[in-house]
């Protein structure tokens, strides 16, 4: 059962959004080849939807963006939801070469981040790990006809023949979505950028990297500013990286930070120019007896989230995701566990490189639900005040339009039950490392390989 | 799903992954590696422990009890005359570096005995203690049985940074000598490398076989890293303190390598 609940609670009467495990999620569409041979740029590495929700983004390795609009719903089929059609494909970014450092710049698009709308075009920040673009992407709808000093093909008349002057007509052609781009932040980042994130002012973002975070401005593109710099001067002292950085949604002195060790930084702008001393510094203490050779590793974040209200965070690292209060630094308020069942796998997934991918986690519109991926394209979801977990699968196998998502389950003792997974058979190559969670609805967006697939609740 | 747990073949997949980034595209990923050497550290630790127990194990129980009466006559503050013995280095781990460090001279190297010089070695649980410039000699105290012991060039690695002249030679450390036999220990440790007292005697061999898994290359590589007897400590915030430093000192060679791009 899906909808909306209504309860008198100390603050007043709250309009909670039934999710997560109440909610039956169905499937909705699955975009990308079918084919078994993927093709390396067709791998999807990052999905976001825009502020509203109509737009939803992603980039992949290749260099390339696609974004899908959301159709309105058609008043023939009122159970649907409108689907997500393609809106615009562009090119962001090419391979590059480093001359000096003999070094070939990949093209993958690491993030997309929408910026709010200020009219009628929109705006996305695309970067890859050098270069930050800003594309603009606007609709054409019209066409000028009846120039005076060129053909309707275009071609220059003869200056001559021209004997009366008209004024040009716009008239109605077919839309046509058109991307540019409108700025290029380059050349700041020595290491390689893993995190973009817009200010709530609308006017600066950061852009953080290995090392170092930068402030931009919007409007400019020579300069920006450097806000965080953690490289030692010794690089044989370095013992941390930075992992994720993001701007806090309401505060827009305020920002974080998280490491390879785990821990997560908050900054304020305002207390100096240099923000390398925090103001707030969170961190779990490590449980000592379950150090293990890859304790370092499993415990470096993946990703760092602020909950839409601005007062919770949520950090992804390789076995839990934890949900903080910021205003208690020495240790989670919630942790929730995805895929426990790897942790006596760890010395094969470091053979195979599993344990250093870096999964994501997102936030649905309310903050009552967290999700994140894990592998055999499942992705799980957890309710944070019925503290319910589910786990589904993102399939080719369980695409029937409308069909209900049945919940899967990873067996982790001697006995396999019935349709249950058993964890020698996941498939590791199959993983969920990007997913999205409309802002108003409940519609999510998974990125499994090079197969984006969109889920989104039964509408009774 | 099974794969071997042990401190060596982690190691030696560790050292693999860390070459094979140096030709994946995009560059060498720093966070990637970080923590590739963070396994490399933990493996290395527990690898010298495991070593380090079997060599004492070795001993009888004989010569420990000797070793115990002889701590009562010497003197703590007589250094030994300095054996030099001029071997020529066993360079199969610094050939194995080699592809690592860029083919490069003696740079990277110096990097590491001068980043091992940097710690103060205060405790007298530091291997490095004592030796001053006798660099061919690793003297051990064990603090759970007070017992000492001098182990000799061959046998185990030395970091031969306490010759370089920023290194400066500890005073206050106890020198003792173990006058007892190694002899049984030879078998086992023959193939573990060494350094010559001079760095000038540093010469690099071509690397001709870069099999990481080979057991005498494993035992080399872990040398380079200059660990010592690191593992023997019981008192935990010296091996914390002792094993981080030098584990980031060891490390920030590979890192420095890695940095170069």
């Amino acid at each position: 059962m899906a909808g909306k609940i209504v309860f008198e609670g100390r603050k007043g009467i709250h309009l909670l959004f039934l999710v997560c495990v109440c909610v039956m999620w169905c499937f909705s569409q699955v975009k990308g080849a079918i084919d078994e041979d993927v093709a390396e740029a067709d791998i999807i590495s990052t999905v976001e939807f825009n502020y509203s929700g109509e737009l939803l983004a992603t980039g992949d390795k290749g260099g390339r963006v696609v974004i899908f609009q959301h159709e309105q719903e058609s008043k023939n089929r009122p159970h649907l939801r409108g689907e997500y059609n393609v809106y615009s494909t562009f090119q962001s970014h090419e391979p590059e070469f480093d001359y000096l450092k003999s070094l070939e710049i990949e093209e993958k698009i690491n993030k997309i981040r929408w910026l709010p709308q200020q009219n009628a075009a929109h705006f996305l920040l695309s970067t890859n790990d050098k270069t930050i673009k800003l594309w603009k992407i606007s609709e054409r709808d019209k066409r000028a006809e009846g120039y005076n000093l060129k053909d309707e093909d275009g071609r220059l008349r003869d200056p001559f023949r021209i004997t009366s002057l008209r004024v040009p007509v716009l008239m109605p052609m077919d839309l046509m979505v058109e991307a540019s781009p409108r700025r290029i932040f380059a050349n700041a980042h020595t290491y390689h950028i893993n995190s973009i994130s817009v200010n709530s002012d609308h006017e600066t973002y950061l852009s953080a990297d290995d090392l170092r975070i930068n402030l931009w401005h919007l409007e400019i593109t020579d300069r920006s500013f450097n806000i965080v710099d953690i490289k030692p001067a010794n690089m044989e002292e370095l013992t941390e990286v930075i992992t994720a950085a993001e701007c806090h949604p309401h505060q827009c002195n305020v920002f974080v930070y998280s490491s390879s060790k785990g821990t997560i930084r908050l900054c304020d702008m305002r207390a100096a120019a240099l923000c390398d001393r925090h103001s707030k510094f969170f961190e779990e203490p490590e449980d000592p007896s379950s150090r293990s050779f890859f304790s370092e590793i499993i415990s470096s974040i993946s990703d760092v989230k602020f909950s839409h209200s601005g007062r919770y965070m949520m950090t992804r690292d390789y076995l839990s995701v934890k949900v903080w209060d910021l205003n208690m630094e020495n240790r989670p308020v919630e942790t929730y566990q995805v895929h426990e069942y790897l942790r006596s796998k760890l010395c094969s997934l470091y053979e195979n490189d599993c344990i250093f991918d870096k999964f994501e986690c997102c936030w649905n519109g309310s903050d009552s639900a967290i999700m994140t991926g894990s592998y055999n394209n499942f992705f799980r979801m957890f309710d944070r005040n019925t503290r319910r977990d589910i786990t589904l699968e993102a399939s080719r196998e369980s695409s029937k339009p409308r069909a209900t998502l049945k919940p899967r389950k990873v067996s982790t003792g001697g006995k396999r039950k019935k349709d249950e997974i058993s964890v020698d058979s996941l498939d590791f190559n199959k993983k969920i490392l990007h997913t999205a969670w409309h802002p108003k609805e409940n519609v999510i967006a998974v990125a499994a390989t090079n197969n984006l697939y969109i889920f989104q609740d039964k509408i009774n | 799903m099974e794969c071997a747990v042990d401190a060596q073949s982690l190691i030696s997949i560790s050292l693999m992954k860390i070459h094979n980034s140096r030709t994946q595209r995009g560059g060498i990923k720093l966070h990637k590696n970080l923590l590739v050497s963070y396994v490399l550290r933990n493996a290395r630790q527990v690898y010298i422990k495991e070593k380090y127990a079997e060599i004492y194990r070795m001993q009888q129980y004989e010569e420990v009890m000797t070793v115990c009466n002889e701590i009562q006559e010497l003197n703590p503050l007589d250094p030994e005359p300095e054996d030099a013995e001029e071997e020529d280095l066993e360079v199969a781990a610094l050939s194995c570096c080699a592809p690592l460090q860029d083919g490069g001279g003696k740079e990277p190297e110096t990097s590491f005995y001068r980043s091992c010089c940097m710690e103060t070695p205060g405790s007298p649980c530091d291997p490095f203690a004592g030796n001053g410039s006798h660099c061919n000699k690793t003297t051990v105290l064990d603090l759970d049985t007070h017992v000492v012991t001098t182990v000799e060039n061959r046998y185990l690695h030395q970091d031969c940074c306490c010759s370089a002249p920023q290194c400066a030679p500890v005073p206050d450390s106890p020198v003792r000598k173990r006058k007892g036999d190694f002899g049984c220990c030879a078998s086992d440790l023959e193939e573990v490398s060494d350094f010559s007292a001079s760095r000038k005697r540093v010469r690099r061999e071509e690397c001709t076989d870069p099999n990481y898994t080979d057991t005498s290359n494993i035992s080399n590589l872990i040398s380079i890293f200059g660990s010592g007897f690191s593992g023997l400590l019981s008192r935990q915030a010296d091996l914390e303190q002792i094993c981080s430093k030098q584990a980031l000192a060891s490390l920030g060679a590979w890192t420095r390598a890695i940095v170069a791009f």
